[in-house]
């Protein structure tokens, strides 16, 4: 998008808590917040010093989901890997799986087919659609904002339909292999998905006319959380947590992979960086992810599904490799060192959570404990994938 | 049951039958006929509500349409074990949620539910009518404030203690343009008693065609919304439900509260809900008095049509309540004592200089 959905000026310039407490002799309290928070997403766990209901210091605390998926790759084939990466961010299955076999294609050397590409942009989209909308609903009932919750779940289900339809399972896809795809869109699969896209964009004007607008919505994200564009560049924030801080980086259209190329879409930015500005983003994104599913269902190839492959995939010696993606939440990337034989020597994931969440503290301090639940709904993270 | 009326009589005397076990037989029947029955009712009803809200069906599985599901709530509720912090201050912990409970209950007794009694037969539709009804309203509403204070200090834990908290700093914002908004009515009607007050809003104006509730009175439109935004943050409800903001504070002031305690605090809240509503009711849209006369159903013996006029008011209120907490998100404090402070206060103040000088200068 060329110009930015907002302009800079229509900021609440001081939406931020002055406080003096020279008056009275006020201390500060420690408030552990977590990990058995109902909406800390999962298991993080923050250290926060408040004074009040100011937050002085905050220091997040990790590693209560770490399942060692790092290590686990490494004991695997190749293909037997792709299960490990439904689990990190498990509700993006399809970007991680799709990560990490581009990764391993890279790797090897594969050329996957065009029907199996746009198969995988198909899912990948999907799944972007599906991510922004748990993000929106439990965002929303983080701020407290109830009914978006249950709307948002009930067009997730259509997507997930649309999941078990293709592979069978609806969270943990498991649906991309290196090399291709391993079947094909069932009967009535695009049917069913034009559908979906018919009825997609009028559901997001509801979530839109129950939240954009509301008063008390923004009051409540409005210069809240502001994240300037320098300081999202030196955390490597990617995704559209980047984009609302006015930074135009999209994996998809900076270095297009699979066939993003040949579809026409565009970026939405912001300029603001705040949680406004995030939520915003994310809206248009999943209005962008639509536009982008229907031109991959009219474009969709006849073909082959899988690359001529070796039947044991080992990688070549000394071969090693990044590839990156855009996921929901920003750039999933894989790092994969092969050393010639059918597993890889070492593999390490750039979770896109994971740094994102580092810039927690910036974001949160000075604001007040509420701001600090509407913040880590907007960073939308994953513990899954923060602790992998 | 005459019998036992008679008995009783004979056996406390005239005087002590009429000021003590007379109005504690009422209240009882009040409370156990009326307000429980409806408490709970009101809890399906917000559930269903709000599942139509957010398309779903809501409880449907207890009884048809769900219909028994408050009894098997309260039945969950009284078989939950009622566990106590070690570390809680314990009297105040048991202490907070009767505090909270037993106010609210207390204001029914001066809300007209009907008319007086208009003839043989005929009761009164209310405990009693105190000349400073208003007054002891507002004056029992405040103390519910307490229970959630000390419940919320008294627990030990410090999302509890941010709950009380709030919930001191939303009183003091809110009890002030209450009591100010209240005043408005007061102004007009000249009275403090709430039969009065209903009493004085009875009549059309503008060729008959509207009533001459209070809300239709160019200040007492206002006076009304602020009265309503202040009852929904007093009563602890969304928008304003930051108390318990169960996304921030864990479950705010009764995060520790379990089994009854916790039962009573909900209690409580729902209580507060019918309150408020019913003082809106009674102060500025008629009571029990139905719009128009020939939608008054006098053909209905005792005054019932009032109180079904008044019953249907009051039900309006509750869905509004409902519809609101399934449409808005949560203010956050200072947010909410922003406007407590800024708008709501100065707007009160302005509405009651107005509201005299308009009495001042159109005495009629």
């Amino acid at each position: 998008m060329s110009d930015a959905i907002r302009s800079a000026n229509d900021t609440v310039a001081n939406n931020t808590v002055a406080h003096d407490d020279s008056v009275f002799g006020a201390e500060e309290m420690e408030l552990n917040f977590g990990p058995q928070h109902p909406s800390t997403h999962g298991v993080l766990r923050l250290k926060l010093k408040v004074d009040g209901e100011r937050i002085v210091d905050c220091y997040p605390i990790i590693g209560y989901l770490h399942r060692g998926t790092e290590k686990l790759f490494e004991l695997n084939p190749f293909f037997q890997n792709v299960p490990h990466t439904d689990r990190m961010d498990y509700v993006a299955a399809a970007t991680n799986n799709l990560a990490y076999v581009g990764a391993v294609e890279k790797l090897i050397g594969l050329t996957v087919p065009p029907r199996a590409s746009y198969i995988r942009v198909l899912l990948c989209e999907l799944q972007r659609i599906s991510s922004h909308l748990l993000w929106l609903a439990t965002h929303a009932i983080d701020i407290g904002a109830m009914t978006p919750f249950f709307y948002c779940f009930r067009e997730r289900e259509l997507v997930l339909d649309l999941f078990e339809q293709y592979c069978g399972a609806r969270l943990t896809l498991n649906c991309m292999r290196p090399g291709g795809q391993p079947f094909d869109l069932p009967h009535g699969w695009v049917d069913t998905c034009r559908e979906f896209l018919e009825l997609f964009p009028a559901k997001i004007d509801e979530y839109e006319n129950l939240l954009t607008n509301n008063r008390i919505w923004k009051k409540r994200t409005i210069g809240i959380g502001v994240l300037s564009p320098e300081v999202a560049v030196e955390y490597g924030i990617t995704g559209p947590m980047l984009r609302a801080s006015g930074i135009d980086f999209d994996l998809r259209k900076a270095m297009p992979y699979e066939i993003y190329d040949q579809v026409d879409f565009e970026v939405p930015l912001a300029e603001n960086g705040d949680t406004y500005d995030r939520y915003l983003v994310r809206m248009e994104e999943m209005r962008q992810a639509t536009r982008i599913l229907e031109q991959c269902l009219d474009q969709l190839p006849e073909g082959a599904l899988m690359a001529k492959k070796a039947r044991v995939l080992k990688a070549p010696k000394g071969g090693e490799v990044y590839h990156g993606i855009e996921g929901p939440k920003g750039e999933i990337g894989f790092y994969i060192v092969g050393d010639g034989k059918p597993i890889p020597h070492r593999c390490h994931v750039r979770a896109p959570s994971f740094i994102n969440l580092q810039s927690l503290p910036e974001l949160v301090s000075n604001h007040m404990i509420a701001d600090l639940v509407a913040i880590i709904g907007t960073t939308d993270i994953v513990l899954g994938e923060v602790d992998r | 049951m005459p019998g036992l009326l008679q008995w009783l009589d004979e056996f406390a005397g005239p005087t002590l039958f009429e000021f003590a076990v007379s109005p504690t037989l009422k209240i009882l029947a009040l409370l156990f006929l009326f307000v429980l029955p409806l408490i709970s009712y009101i809890v399906l009803a917000e559930r269903k509500i709000l599942g139509y809200i957010q398309a779903r069906v809501g409880p449907n599985r207890v009884g048809p349409w769900g219909l028994l599901q408050p009894i098997a709530d309260v039945v969950k509720l009284l078989l939950k074990e009622d566990v106590i912090p070690v570390r809680a201050v314990r009297w105040a912990f048991v202490l907070a949620p009767c505090l909270v409970v037993a106010p609210a209950f207390v204001i029914f007794s001066v809300i007209p539910f009907g008319p007086p009694s208009t003839g043989e037969g005929a009761p009164n539709w209310f405990i009693t009518d105190v000349n400073t009804g208003l007054l002891l309203v507002i004056a029992l509403a405040t103390i519910g404030v307490y229970g959630l204070i000390i419940g919320g200090w008294a627990s030990n834990n410090k999302f509890s203690l941010m709950g009380g908290l709030r919930s001191a700093a939303q009183m003091i914002s809110y009890e002030v343009p209450q009591g100010f908004s209240v005043v408005v009515p007061i102004l007009l009607a000249g009275t403090l008693s709430l039969v009065g007050i209903v009493q004085a809003q009875e009549g059309h104006q503008l060729f008959g065609l509207l009533p001459r509730w209070f809300v239709f009175h160019p200040t007492g439109i206002f006076a009304f919304f602020v009265y309503m935004v202040a009852g929904i943050a007093e009563s602890n409800r969304n928008p304003f439900d930051l108390p318990e903001a169960e996304t921030e504070l864990v479950a705010g002031f009764h995060t520790e509260y379990s089994g009854m305690r916790f039962a009573l605090f909900f209690l409580g809240e729902y209580a507060n809900m019918i309150v408020v509503s019913a003082i809106a009711v009674t102060l500025f849209f008629g009571g029990w008095l139905p719009p128009f006369d020939f939608l008054g159903m006098a053909f209905l013996p005792m005054g019932l049509g009032g109180v079904l006029w008044f019953v249907t008011k009051l039900f309006a209120f509750l869905f509004v309540y409902i519809w609101f907490r399934g449409t808005f998100p949560r203010y956050r404090f200072d947010q909410l004592m922003d406007l407590g402070w800024k708008w709501l206060i100065p707007m009160a103040l302005i509405l009651v200089v107005l509201t005299a000088l308009l009495k001042l200068l159109f005495p009629s």
